[in-house]
């Protein structure tokens, strides 16, 4: 099993040429995302802000 | 008061409220799948080996990258024609994202290129064209926010991102008119694709999340730049 884990982390020896591209799709997509969902939130907060004045 | 400039922005947050919540899930499920399929399940090719999983998010990004252009364009296109109040917005909201599977496609364009052709980098047609895609994507962002006034920014942007479409059939097609380093185009060709079955599934099930992805991030990103818009307006009304 750990031969396997391994393996499947060494992809073939391009271990680091896959594991980046991927990583950077999370690291971008995951980020794009979660500051989407961060300014509307502000964006949301600040608007029952200004209602309640 | 200009109430059909209302009018529109209500039906959207309407189906907004149902289009959101549905792409996001959809992109979540897929884009695991694809990535179980694409890193777990699919086998190594028989020439490029296991770096062929690049692809499965080299391939999604780089469509996306050039559909959401094509998408902006038109979105510009109407802004300047009709001056729809949520086409200025949807050009703004979709920059960032398009800017993103821009800079995304060409890095792992790069990761790929390295151990296959043995170059990080080669000023062939696709990639030039490509990296000129992001260079339209950043000038619109510079460009946009870069007048006091937000709606001749929104103008000005709008003309660069119509102007900017020439370079879609030229990223397109570069692969046809020029002899490039890159590949041509192997899925939607005559003759049907020429990938096997068991790569087609991670590839088709990462272009359906990275769609739902778009199309939910436009939304969230829209739906936060109408209630900005009503912020303002609130203040405006109501007097220091």
């Amino acid at each position: 099993m750990t031969d396997r884990v391994r393996e499947f982390f060494e992809m073939g020896g391009y271990a680091l040429y896959v594991w980046p591209a991927w990583g950077l799709a999370l690291v971008i997509l995951g980020g794009l995302a979660l500051a989407a969902q961060r300014a509307r939130r502000a964006a949301r907060s600040a608007l029952a802000d200004v209602e309640r004045t | 008061m200009n109430l059909h400039r209302f009018a529109n922005p209500a039906r959207f947050l309407r189906i907004a409220r149902v289009v959101t919540p549905l792409a996001g899930w959809i992109a979540v499920a897929t884009l695991l799948a694809g990535a179980v399929f694409g890193l777990v399940l699919s086998p190594p090719d028989y020439q490029q080996s296991e770096t062929v999983r690049i692809m499965y998010v080299h391939v999604p990004s780089a469509w996306l990258a050039l559909q959401s252009y094509i998408a902006m364009a038109l979105a510009a296109a109407v802004a300047l024609v009709w001056k729809h109040p949520l086409a200025d917005l949807f050009v703004k909201a979709a920059a960032p994202v398009g800017a993103g599977f821009t800079l995304l496609c060409l890095i792992t364009g790069s990761f790929w290129g390295r151990p296959t052709w043995g170059a990080w980098w080669v000023w062939d047609a696709r990639l030039t064209s490509m990296l000129v895609l992001l260079f339209l994507y950043v000038g619109y962002m510079a460009l946009a926010g870069a007048f006091d006034d937000e709606e001749r920014g929104h103008r000005a942007g709008a003309v660069l991102v119509l102007t900017g479409i020439v370079d879609v059939p030229i990223v397109k097609f570069s692969v046809e008119w020029w002899n490039t380093l890159h590949q041509p185009t192997s899925v939607f060709r005559l003759g049907g694709p020429t990938i096997a079955s068991e790569m087609l599934w991670p590839l088709g099930l990462m272009v359906v999340g990275f769609t739902a992805f778009f199309v939910w991030i436009v939304c969230v990103r829209l739906e936060t730049e109408l209630l900005h818009r009503k912020i303002r307006a609130r203040l405006e009304n109501t007097p220091a």
